[in-house]
């Protein structure tokens, strides 16, 4: 039955000819961010470990990247070079063909733990930004009250951080990070610490968003459907050390909708990830397989033996 | 249905709270209640009423029961008049009602020499000792505990040294301070501060060291630098619990207001205390005691509810 299926599968390379003409729009746009033979070693315990080895991409404007690979591959190393948080050891990052140095307002930062400023409402929250770069307070709050409509959180301008849910928290660091109009977005995993439901409506809105908006997403995950659903270009990046593996054009062609994630590209795509992320052989006895029990002990008492 | 029982549990949960609270105030009383006035709990001493044939004994005198016995029954064999009297406890140990009646009459009584001090006034002085030498140190010690905590090379070459001087006791300054301040308010003010600061720049520093990394990250990318990502960042992120530390800290500045009222000329409620007692007018000692007591647990209540107000974005008190 799965070897009917996996028959059934087209290639992930083959593409459309709408989503082959869109990718040859995309890349005639100017370049916003490229990384070049970017190298980060740092010092241990154990020594020096390699990071990121020989990283080479570029990201287009208004193109939605996803950067995928499982844990200790250097994802969010990267991005916090990119975001200037971390330095890297040799080689290029550019923004606009500038090298980047700190952070700064131009690119616009999620992280996984919203990292909202408790002490401020959603809408101080989302005026700092502004209020930083030098606008006054009444210019920065009708910026934020823009922003805040477009993240449909008009209603809860007042409202502090603690006093909202998950996904709420989440916009408003979006909206924070949008107001700036920073030339690009990176996101740090940042649906990661949502249930399952706020996370697929959050991915949706995030497209929405994206769709409406002049800017440039680079965008960190470890969900295989949810760098498909989002991305135009899905960076694989392998670990020990932190390693460009293939980049996939992604062929679900857009608009994407939930709908979309039983079709043949979308599988396609999805078997190709799981390839590369979980290889069929190696490795299986490491790591966690390896500290399981093979048996367990039973303390129950109960003893109808109905599981 | 659930709603109304989650009520009913919350007040019955603030009202268990409350009477808890009460207990605990109320059980010390208890038990000095019991020792004062049952008289076969402790009673050590004989109140003498009437001397009888005891020729140094004095009505309204104390003396032990086991004197008082031994004189009972010397009196008993030589057919003198018999002494009366009642148990009572030491003269250290004055009844709750006496230092009740202390309480209230150690405000109304006027000092007995003419330029004398009232309580009022002494406490007065006390509490000013007690604020100048918490502002002066709060003024050089939370910038300077902010800083430390922010940045790790400051923190690195003030804190061993500060470390080492928290564990200098405060009084052993006292002579010194008198010898660069004089002998009245200054070195009192200065003991408190040095009681204070060191104390206080640690306890800042750490404050400030565990605010959450994050958060500083954030600031950073959205285009904030220099002193304005402390001004703006570090200092509103950690005011809930610099406010925290602040009270405590000023409990601590509390506890070295004593010593540093005796040094110099005595002043303030340890003069007042140091007077009451060498007069053997206990009461007033327990008196003045309790007052400082009400003063400084007063004073925090109060800057606690004002913190509530203060911070409502803080969630640290909600776990408490």
């Amino acid at each position: 039955m799965s070897q009917l299926h996996s028959i059934a599968l087209p290639s992930y390379l083959d593409q459309s000819d709408e989503v082959r003409a869109r990718f040859e729009r995309i890349n005639q746009r100017e370049t916003i961010l490229e990384v070049r033979n970017l190298h980060k070693r740092y010092r241990s315990a154990q020594g020096e470990t390699e990071a990121l080895r020989d990283l080479n991409f570029q990201v287009r404007r208004r193109e939605f990247v996803c950067v995928i690979g499982p844990s200790g591959c250097g994802k969010s190393t990267l991005i916090r070079i990119l975001a200037g948080l971390e330095s890297h050891s040799s080689g290029d990052v550019l923004l606009d063909g500038k090298p980047v140095k700190g952070p700064g307002r131009d690119r616009g930062m999620v992280f996984q733990g919203y990292s909202l400023f408790p002490w401020l409402t959603v809408k101080g929250n989302v005026m700092f930004g502004p209020e930083m770069s030098g606008y006054s307070r009444n210019s920065a709050e009708t910026q934020a009250r823009t922003w805040l409509d477009l993240v449909g959180l008009t209603k809860f301008a007042d409202a502090y951080p603690h006093q909202l849910s998950g996904g709420m928290r989440q916009r408003v660091a979006i909206a924070r990070a949008l107001v700036n109009q920073p030339r690009i977005l990176l996101m740090d995993e940042p649906f990661g610490a949502l249930d399952a439901q706020t996370r697929a409506k959050m991915q949706s809105h995030l497209l929405d968003i994206w769709k409406n908006i002049d800017i440039t997403v680079l965008f960190i995950t470890h969900d295989l459907d949810e760098a498909i659903y989002l991305a135009d270009r899905i960076l694989v990046l392998k670990p020990h050390p932190g390693e460009v593996q293939e980049v996939i054009e992604v062929p679900v062609p857009r608009p994407r909708s939930p709908g979309q994630f039983n079709g043949p590209e979308f599988r396609a795509t999805k078997a190709r990830l799981e390839t590369l992320i979980h290889p069929p052989t190696e490795e299986e006895t490491t790591d966690e397989a390896a500290t399981l029990p093979n048996h367990m002990i039973r303390f129950t008492d109960v003893t109808d033996n109905v599981e | 249905m659930s709603a109304i029982s989650q009520w009913m549990a919350e007040g019955d949960a603030s009202r268990r709270r409350a009477l808890l609270t009460a207990g605990s105030f109320l059980l010390p009383v208890l038990v000095w209640c019991l020792v004062s006035y049952v008289p076969f709990i402790w009673h050590p001493k004989v109140m003498v009423d009437e001397p009888g044939g005891v020729d140094y004994f004095q009505s309204g005198m104390l003396v032990d029961r086991d004197e008082f016995d031994d004189q009972a029954s010397q009196m008993k064999s030589q057919a003198l008049a018999l002494p009366s009297g009642h148990p009572a406890n030491p003269i250290y140990l004055p009844a709750p009602h006496s230092v009740a009646k202390a309480l209230y009459t150690g405000f109304t009584t006027a000092p007995e020499s003419k330029d004398g001090i009232w309580l009022h006034q002494s406490l007065w002085h006390s509490i000013q000792i007690i604020f100048w030498g918490f502002v002066l140190s709060s003024l050089a010690g939370v910038p300077l505990g902010i800083f430390s905590g922010t940045y790790a090379a400051l923190g690195r070459l003030n804190e061993p040294f500060i470390e080492f001087f928290r564990y200098l006791p405060a009084p052993a300054f006292g002579a010194l301070a008198v010898a660069v301040l004089g002998i009245y308010d200054g070195p009192k003010i200065a003991i408190i501060v040095i009681g204070t600061f060191f104390q206080q720049v640690l306890v800042i520093a750490n404050t400030t060291r565990k605010l959450d990394g994050t958060i500083i990250e954030a600031a950073r990318t959205l285009g904030t630098r220099g002193l304005r990502l402390i001004t703006k960042v570090v200092v509103p992120g950690i005011l809930p619990d610099l406010y925290r530390d602040q009270r405590i800290l000023l409990g601590w500045a509390w506890t070295y207001l004593i010593v540093a009222e005796l040094i110099g000329t005595s002043s303030g409620i340890t003069w007042y205390i140091t007077q009451q007692a060498r007069y053997q007018h206990f009461e007033n000692v327990y008196a003045a005691i309790i007052i400082i007591g009400i003063i400084g647990f007063g004073s925090d209540l109060l800057l606690e509810r004002l913190g509530r107000r203060l911070f409502p974005w803080d969630r640290s008190r909600e776990r408490a």
